[in-house]
């Protein structure tokens, strides 16, 4: 899924030779050819023909043909499995677990696993232990503790990791890992594992009833390659008729199990809490080169002892392969999620700022890169190498220091830039545009003050709310006040600029109506000190909802409203930030103008992508003015109705902003949430006019990237402004072969300048490991990044190309990962096992969470406005946000602790999960729900609400009353800490099971089967399999 | 011949009219040969306190092309109450109000002095005066804070019903709504864009909403408040809010870098005063008012960049073809002129910076339109504050001196056409049975438009005799015009003045006597000044010099008395001999030399000559010198290096400059302070003298003119020096061998030289 890939370069479209894969289908989104399902996938069938009886033949021809047989195979070798019978209990394994016992219990009733170590044992031995597997791999993890940890990463001990697979190998860790799909042996129910069926199990058991297949795949997967789908569709209707017998023998698939169960197969929660469990609340230190950091779901300290913090940095993987083959083999993005502002919590320190004076950062003659604990120094400390570029530099007079016995210089520990992972530069003139130091920045408001927005007050809101969010400028360090300066400008189908100059008695008013060409009518008095001028910007804004009250005015502009702030950043030479307030579509006469163009018709045909991209021109080249001269776009949308976001939201998009949306504004149950959001994009920390290089070491580049940011060429990535919440997703390729001994370096340089208008340069290096053993790949694996990777190039590949072939090659990729590490890494066993590398064991339930995704699914059902939205999104997201968007947390509030502060346990997305007797929170970042069961307990009901019963609960609420009693207290404390560290304000809603909205809160029980289509994890998890199977034979 | 000087006296008296020959010659053939046309000088509003208007409307005759108004000049049958237009012969009812007229109950129209009479038109919504400040305000701030107490000041003088409107520019242009409470709103456009009116009205938002046309209902006056009442304003409403905004109009704020003019929009300011007023107030009397303080630097309309390095064109420049932007600048400003003209909105210019600001390209707009031109350095001197002050000043009935959105119609008996009018006017294009086909000055109608006008709107109108040489005029036979004027009164009063005179024919050939005596030398000089000015907008300044030396020796050819070749033989008569020393001064006349001038102060002098009346004129073309000494009263003297002595105080005006010179020994006994001695109080007085008389001129003049007090051989004495006859130069002095007068540096011909030549060649038969 690289990108190169979805431009249709086929790098892996040629068998691999370690693998002997069918030709995967990567790159080929946008291929034609690969519509029907390539050639390649017949030839698999002959063999597995040959395995098979004879009688597959026929079947052969089913259009599902290839696939079948596939599962064929699988189920033949099925029965192997089937002697181990099972589950053994999984106490052994227990000890390990101890500090979580509960959990796991509960999260995994059956599976207890059902794995028997000793079963599995010999299976295992063939295969990579499982992690967890206590007896197997004991060094690798967890239990050992902490301080092992870090030791334990590296190395050796790591092939036992990896481990994975199959059901019974997850002897102790149980379901988690493996997730055999085999369902065979492992299989909790003692029923299936009788069946043996393995993997596809649940296909198999389809064959009755299940899994319709027309549901199944028929939404998410349409027929074709990839689709699991139909295939299973297939196999169901020729099964019966071509083997009636047969099949049964062979595969062992006919009874099988009936359902594969849930709490057999990995589960994301219960990797989350095992790795809260090993390393939360610790200290993580980065000394060491290729080390995997803790999930993004756990907390702990994290000490910067020469590599960047993975607050800033993550990546897809923390071991490149050594030779492009081996990363075309494994198909593994090669990618690192970097966040360059990230919000560091107060124990940990702030970055040093280092001066190197007036001749500017030191920096390598040949390469540029900036002077980092990668470098070399040599011959005493006269000259250094580069570790990017292995370039031999003069160290220059003012920076010579004397080496120690090792060859470390002896202020190592004094410069930062020796000894730490992050750091920033004081950026000279020559980094300044037209070498003249920054202005500081500007905040400029530009508020819709169209009939619509009068009439519901949200002007009224807005000015009243600027009165006191503007006393909160983001300032620098010890400054007394914010020196950013602010402007105000309305608009409808006219601009209308403010002069709040402080001597003025009242503000001035003027009014820009030719839109065509949009102009800056002043420049003294528009940007202020809100300090100095206080009075008259108060006075502005008591006076801007009455002054426009009469107003009957329904038109509004866009386009020539960016333009309008872009040239006042411009005429104030300053960079800058616009708060757009916007509600309708800009339908008058002017640039930019939108029409209503949302046509259901086009969703699931080859021309749904116009619907992600902007209805016109203009925006385009608006955003690339914008970017040029750092005007960053902030957009908060009110809609009512159709707004054609994805044509408003590009200049947002592309200029590093935010854009918020509020449909159906109503200002009693929606300020909240729009205030805090105001806010806090207000306050939050931003660098502004950034230029983003990312050097590396030789052998790899960076090929891609996504995020909010401009390319004007290949390597510089601008971006008008960056914040705290934005990350930008890199793709790195290999052009030459990658050393171990060296491994693979990286340093991202951003060239920015902060609110205080001084210029800097913030410097972030990571040192990755290489091997050219793919286990050592699969080890250090990070599965978060990885789907927050195969997101953004998803979705950015929506706009070109149907999204049908998007969700094949994301499925198809998927399997080609995991199959590559069975083939490789794994110990050989069944076929009909699904094994997963231990990094990746939750891979496809976080792929299936994003091929249900609203964006990549085609259905009517979902508006096109809020599928541009979610794409524009993820965009810009940072791991843990796209970890939780895409899987949400879900914890019971019924089993509340008042007098504890941890959170409930999370549990797993699913409504099986849910009781009626229950109260349970759900929250993805964007929203949240609280979800009353029917039963729920009154006192509860009482507590929260302050309403006798469940019948009484009003929902039309976005608010929980604040009432003095524990439950109400440490519910609200609970959705606090939720809602903390997040940059969108979550929605908050109320919603009863059995009542209607109750289908919207569905959507995000990730791992059922959608409300409008896409799979069921198990059923994902089936299909997955399937594919694999195929791939291997 | 003081019978007629008399009479030409009593004549502009009564009609503001003066003719350059007050007896016509009766055939074409022979008017031509008269070499200076049939013209005269018409001061369409002349004061006439002793002229009470007639409440009632003038009486029209009935013939469609003629519709001439009832004159006393008209025959009249009182019994069967007739009347026979004197133009067209038409026989006419008296309309039934007139049944009581007799031959002793004659309407005021009918009777002989009354050959001027204004009428009050009741009809019609009267429409209040409308006045659109546009002002620049990339200024210096002393000179932004003068023009903003003038602005101020000037609120106070404004009618309290008039309407106000505020346009300001620099970089951008902003047009105020006045209405606004508590926040002070205006619409801004960019200054480098030109936009049609529509879209200007669109942008303003003055375009109406579709409205349903009610053919009962057209109730179009009543609308136009709705419409632009966010721009304009009667005065009496806001008042304070327009002197606040006026109190915080601030200078442009745009920054200029070193090296660079101020980037100001004039043209697109402009047009959006013309677009504003077309949309809201077609056809109704308006003013609008711009102040500058520089060229237009950028849009339509720029005269020079925003480059220092690179001047303003000179005169140089443009005889080179080496002023980029005039053409366009012209076309430009022409254009809105026109546009102006068109809904009867008359525009003034304030100019006031050291430097020219571009009046050659915008001398148009108020040339068309009838608005004031005034230069000045700054708008901090007493000449601009006077001057504008000077513009409100009131007649003595109260009533403001300007009048607005008037038409002139000129109507000829049938021996008569008219060719052309010369003065602050627009054709109308009206084509009619006494329109001429030959063109002098704007000519090609019968009608024109005259935006604005004030008591001493001056127009030259050009005849032409087209009675054939064979068709003889019957004895006693005259030859009449009638001037009609419609105008809107400063009291909004819609009036019509009606003048009607009349001349007797002769014979040039049996009575060139009876012609001659009937010269008026003053009026032909200016007539043929504004001829040669008008000319000299067009045509190279050598040419026109060349075309008035020619006309000048063909009249003294025809008119003087000589032996041929013989010179010194030459003699003219009276009512000519001054006109040769006119013509001698108006060559030397910043009007039609450009040496020494800039484009701007040409085009300054070139408008006011084309609009004061005679007197004022005369005064431009030669200067007027007065002698103060011990020797006598004060008195005239010759324009004459020889009246420059040390015991005299000159004092000179040229209606542009008032020079007060001190002889060189007054100025060594004032710098001796005698005047302070009581012993010597007579020298005080002979100071005081010509200041005062200074004062007087000061007072009674629009524009005010540059006052200049200088001494002998003091650097201001060339005003005086330029101005004078040379007739003592570096060349000639000594060959006087006295000590007369003061020898002026010179190359340039003096007038004894002039005459000398003119006789040579008047009596030459070689031409």
């Amino acid at each position: 899924m690289s990108q190169q890939g979805y431009v249709a370069t086929p790098p892996y479209s040629q068998s691999q030779p370690g693998i002997g894969l069918s030709p995967p289908h990567y790159g080929h989104y946008g291929d034609p050819s690969h519509a029907g399902s390539p050639p390649g996938m017949m030839k698999p069938a002959g063999p597995l023909g040959a395995a098979a009886p004879g009688g597959m033949l026929p079947q052969g021809h089913l259009p599902p043909g290839p696939h079948q047989f596939g599962q064929n195979g699988a189920h033949a070798q099925g029965p192997p499995l089937q002697r181990f019978p099972g589950p053994p209990p999984g106490n052994s394994a227990a000890p390990s677990y101890a500090p979580y016992p509960p959990s796991t219990q509960s999260s995994y009733p059956s599976p207890v696993s059902t794995s028997s170590v000793a079963q599995l044992g010999t299976q295992l031995s063939a295969m990579h232990v499982n992690s967890y597997g206590s007896g197997m791999a004991p060094p690798s993890q967890g239990p050992p503790g902490p301080p092992a940890a870090a030791a334990a990463f590296q190395g050796p001990p790591r092939s036992s990791q990896p481990s994975i697979l199959q059901p019974g190998s997850q002897v102790l860790p149980p379901p988690p890992t493996a997730l055999n799909g085999p369902g065979a042996s492992p299989l909790p129910p003692s029923t299936h594992r009788q069946d043996g069926l393995p993997g596809p199990a649940p296909p198999n058991a389809q064959y009755q009833p299940p899994p319709p297949p027309g549901q199944t795949l028929g939404p998410g997967y349409p027929l074709q390659q990839a689709n699991y789908g139909p295939q299973m569709a297939g196999a169901q209707l020729s099964y019966p008729g071509g083997f009636p017998g047969g099949p049964a023998q062979m595969a062992g698939p006919p009874q099988p199990q009936k359902k594969l169960d849930p709490d057999s197969i990995p589960s994301p929660i219960q990797v989350i809490e095992n790795d809260r469990a090993t390393r939360g609340g610790q200290v993580y230190t980065t000394n060491t080169r290729g080390q995997i950091p803790p999930l993004v779901t756990t907390d702990c300290t994290i000490q910067d002892q020469g590599n960047a913090s993975p607050r800033y940095i993550r990546c897809t993987t923390y071991c490149f392969p050594c030779t492009s083959d081996m990363a075309k083999q494994a198909q593994i993005p090669l990618a690192a999620i970097i966040k360059p502002f990230a919000t560091i919590p107060s124990n940990e320190t702030p970055l040093y700022l280092v001066n190197h004076g007036e001749t500017g950062p030191v920096r390598c003659n040949r390469c540029k890169a900036y002077m980092c604990p990668f470098m070399q120094f040599i011959e005493g400390g006269r000259r250094y190498q580069c570790g990017f570029c292995n370039c031999v530099n003069d160290v220059p007079p003012f920076y010579f220091q004397h080496l120690d016995h090792i060859g470390r210089r002896l202020d190592h520990y004094e410069k930062p830039e020796l000894s730490l992972g992050s750091y920033e530069y004081v950026a000279t003139l020559d980094y300044c545009r037209k070498n003249k130091p920054p202005n500081p920045p500007a905040f400029i408001f530009m508020i819709d003050v169209s009939y619509s927005n009068i009439k519901n007050g949200l002007v009224k809101l807005i000015c009243e709310e600027l009165k006191t969010v503007l006393e909160k400028l983001p300032k620098e360090g010890q400054e007394e006040t914010s020196s950013l300066r602010v402007g105000f400008i309305t608009y409808n189908k006219v601009l209308h600029f403010f002069n709040v100059k402080s001597t003025l008695a009242r503000p001035q008013m003027m009014v820009v109506t030719d839109v065509s060409e949009v102009f800056v009518p002043l420049l003294d008095g528009f940007l202020v000190s809100y300090q100095e001028s206080q009075s008259v910007i108060h006075n502005l804004l008591d006076q801007i909802p009455e002054m426009f009250a009469d107003s009957n005015e329904n038109e509004t502009v866009f386009a020539p409203v960016i333009r309008a702030g872009m040239e006042a950043l411009k005429a104030a030479d300053c960079p800058g930030k616009l708060f757009i307030f916007h509600s309708s579509l800009p339908t008058a006469e002017a640039p930019g103008k939108l029409k209503n163009r949302d046509d259901k018709k086009l969703i699931n045909t080859d021309k749904e992508k116009i619907l992600f991209q902007p209805q016109t021109n203009v925006y385009d080249p608006l955003a690339k003015d914008c970017v040029a001269h750092g005007c960053c776009v902030t957009l908060f949308l009110f809609p009512s109705q159709y707004v054609d976001v994805a044509s408003l939201g590009l200049v947002p998009q592309l200029t590093g902003g935010t854009l918020y949306k509020y449909n159906n504004f109503q200002v009693h149950l929606d300020s909240q949430q729009f205030l805090n959001d105001l806010r806090n994009d207000i306050e939050k920390k931003i660098g502004f006019d950034a230029i983003m290089r990312v050097r590396t070491s030789t052998g790899f580049r960076a090929t891609d990237f996504f995020g909010g940011i401009y390319m004007n060429n290949t390597t510089d990535v601008e971006m008008a402004a960056i914040d705290c919440d934005k990350a930008v997703t890199v793709e790195f390729k290999h052009d030459d072969k990658l050393s171990e001994d060296s491994g693979a370096l990286i340093q991202c340089a951003v060239l920015y300048t902060t609110v205080s208008g001084q210029r800097r340069l913030r410097i972030h290096n990571l040192g990755l490991n290489c091997s050219s053993q793919l286990g050592d790949l699969y080890k250090s694996c990070e599965t978060d990044a990885l789907i927050n990777f195969f997101a953004k190039s998803a979705f950015k590949a929506v706009l070109h190309q149907p999204l049908k072939v998007i969700r094949e090659i994301l499925v198809n990729q998927t399997a080609h990962m995991l199959a590559c590490y069975r083939k490789n890494c794994a110990s050989p066993s069944a076929a009909s096992q699904l094994i997963l590398p231990d990094s990746m064991k939750v891979l496809p339930v976080y792929m299936n969470c994003l091929l249900k995704n609203c964006v990549l699914l085609s259905k009517p059902e979902i508006s096109t406005d809020e599928r541009a939205y979610q794409r524009q999104l993820v965009m810009t997201m940072g791991v843990a946000d796209s970890q939780l968007f895409f899987y949400p947390q879900l914890r019971p509030i019924h089993t509340l602790d008042v007098k504890s502060t941890t959170l409930p346990a999370a549990i797993r997305c699913s409504e099986t999960r849910l009781s009626e007797e229950g109260i349970f929170l759900l929250a993805n970042g964007l929203n949240m729900f609280l979800w009353l069961g029917v039963s729920s307990p009154p006192e509860l009901i009482q507590g929260i609400f302050n309403v006798p019963s469940f019948a009484h609960v009003n929902t039309d609420m976005t608010l929980l009353p604040e009432l003095g009693n524990p439950y109400s207290q440490t519910l609200r404390m609970i959705m606090g800490i939720i809602q903390q560290k997040r940059p969108y304000s979550m929605k908050l809603t109320i919603v009863k099971q059995r009542e209607q909205p109750e289908m919207v809160f569905r959507q995000f029980l990730v791992e059922d089967k959608g409300l409008y289509g896409g799979s069921s994890y198990v059923d994902f998890l089936c299909c997955v399999h399937k594919e694999i199977c195929q791939l291997l034979n | 011949m003081a019978t007629y000087l008399e009479f030409i006296q009593q004549n502009e008296e009564r009609d503001g009219v003066r003719f350059s020959w007050n007896v016509w010659p009766s055939s074409r053939l022979e008017a031509t040969r008269m070499v200076v046309p049939l013209a005269c000088i018409l001061t369409p509003l002349k004061e006439r306190p002793d002229l009470p208007p007639v409440q009632y409307e003038p009486v029209l005759c009935s013939r469609p092309t003629c519709k001439a108004i009832l004159n006393p000049l008209c025959q009249v049958d009182y019994r069967a109450k007739l009347w026979a237009c004197n133009f067209c012969f038409q026989r006419n009812q008296f309309p039934p109000a007139y049944a009581g007229i007799s031959e002793v109950n004659q309407p005021a129209e009918l009777m002989p002095q009354f050959s001027t009479v204004e009428y009050v038109i009741q009809r019609g919504a009267q429409s209040p005066l409308i006045f659109l400040y546009v002002v620049d305000t990339c200024l210096e701030e002393d000179d932004l804070q003068a023009l903003k107490e003038s602005l101020q000041m000037s609120l106070s003088l404004l009618p309290p019903d008039a309407m106000v409107g505020l346009i300001t520019f620099g970089r951008m242009v902003q047009v105020h709504e006045l209405s606004c409470e508590g926040i002070s709103k205006s619409y801004v456009f960019r200054g480098t864009k030109d936009l049609t009116a529509k879209q200007i009205q669109d942008m303003l938002g003055l375009t109406k909403p579709a409205m349903p046309v009610h053919p009962a209902h057209p109730a179009q006056p009543q609308e136009h408040p709705s419409i632009s009442s966010r721009f304009l304003q009667p005065i009496h409403k806001i008042d304070m809010n327009l002197t606040d905004l006026l109190g915080e109009l601030q200078r442009d704020p745009w920054p200029v870098p070193q090296g660079k003019r101020p980037l100001r929009s004039t043209g697109v300011a402009l047009s959006i005063a013309v677009g504003l007023l077309e949309g809201t107030f077609p056809n109704t009397g308006a003013r609008i008012m711009l102040f500058v303080g520089g060229p237009p630097t950028q849009g339509p309309g720029m005269v020079v960049g925003d480059e220092l390095k690179v001047p303003i064109r000179s005169w140089h420049d443009i005889e080179k073809d080496n002023a980029r932007f005039m053409k366009k600048a012209t076309k430009h400003y022409e254009m809105l002129a026109n546009r102006a003209a068109a809904n009867g909105h008359c525009v003034d210019i304030y100019a006031c910076a050291l430097d020219q600001t571009g009046l050659l390209e915008m001398k148009c707009c108020t040339n068309l339109t009838g608005g004031h031109m005034v230069m000045g350095d700054s708008f901090n001197t007493s000449l601009f504050k006077q001057t504008f002050q000077r513009i409100f000043s009131k007649d003595f009935n109260g009533n403001f001196r300007m009048a607005f959105g008037a038409t002139l119609e000129v109507k000829t008996s049938r021996e008569l056409k008219v060719a052309g009018a010369i003065g602050p006017c627009v054709s109308l294009n009206v084509k009619g049975p006494c329109v001429s086909e030959n063109e002098l000055g704007v000519g090609g109608t019968s009608q024109w438009k005259i935006c604005g006008l004030d008591p001493t709107s001056t127009l030259g109108i050009y005849f032409e005799v087209v009675n054939q040489h064979n068709a003889p005029i019957p004895q006693g036979g005259r030859g009449a015009i009638q001037f009609v004027t419609h105008y809107q009164h400063s009291s909004t009063q819609r009036r019509i003045r009606a003048t009607t005179i009349a001349r007797n024919w002769a014979d040039a050939q049996s009575q060139l006597k009876h012609i001659e005596a009937a010269f008026d030398q003053e009026a032909a000089a200016v007539l043929m000044a504004r001829l040669g000015v008008f000319r000299a907008e067009s045509e190279e300044g050598p040419d026109v010099l060349r075309w008035l030396d020619r006309q000048l020796i063909r009249l003294c050819q025809k008119f003087g008395q000589y032996t041929k070749e013989d010179p010194s033989s030459f003699r003219l008569s009276d009512s000519f001999s001054l006109y040769p020393q006119f013509m001698f001064h108006l060559r030397r006349s910043p009007f039609l030399q450009v040496f020494n001038n800039s484009p701007d102060e040409s085009s300054y002098y070139r408008h006011h000559f084309a609009r004061q009346d005679l007197t004022q004129s005369l005064i431009m073309i030669q200067p007027i010198l007065y002698s103060y000494s011990f020797h006598g009263p004060p008195e005239p003297v010759l324009l004459d290096s020889s009246s420059i002595l040390a015991d005299r105080i000159l004092l000179m005006d040229t209606f542009f400059q008032i020079v007060i010179y001190l002889g060189e020994t007054i100025a060594q006994w004032q710098k001796a302070g005698y005047q302070d001695m009581p012993e010597y109080e007579n020298f005080k007085h002979l100071l005081q003298a010509p200041l005062d008389d200074a004062q007087e001129i000061l007072h009674a003049r629009f524009p005010m003119p540059r006052y200049v007090s200088t001494e002998h051989g003091g650097s201001q004495a060339r005003f005086l020096l330029s101005k004078v006859n040379p007739s003592q130069t570096h060349n000639n002095l000594y060959a006087w061998g006295q000590e007369t007068g003061a020898p002026i540096l010179t190359d340039d011909v003096s007038l004894q030289v002039f005459m000398d030549h003119l006789k040579k060649l008047a009596v030459s038969s070689a031409c």
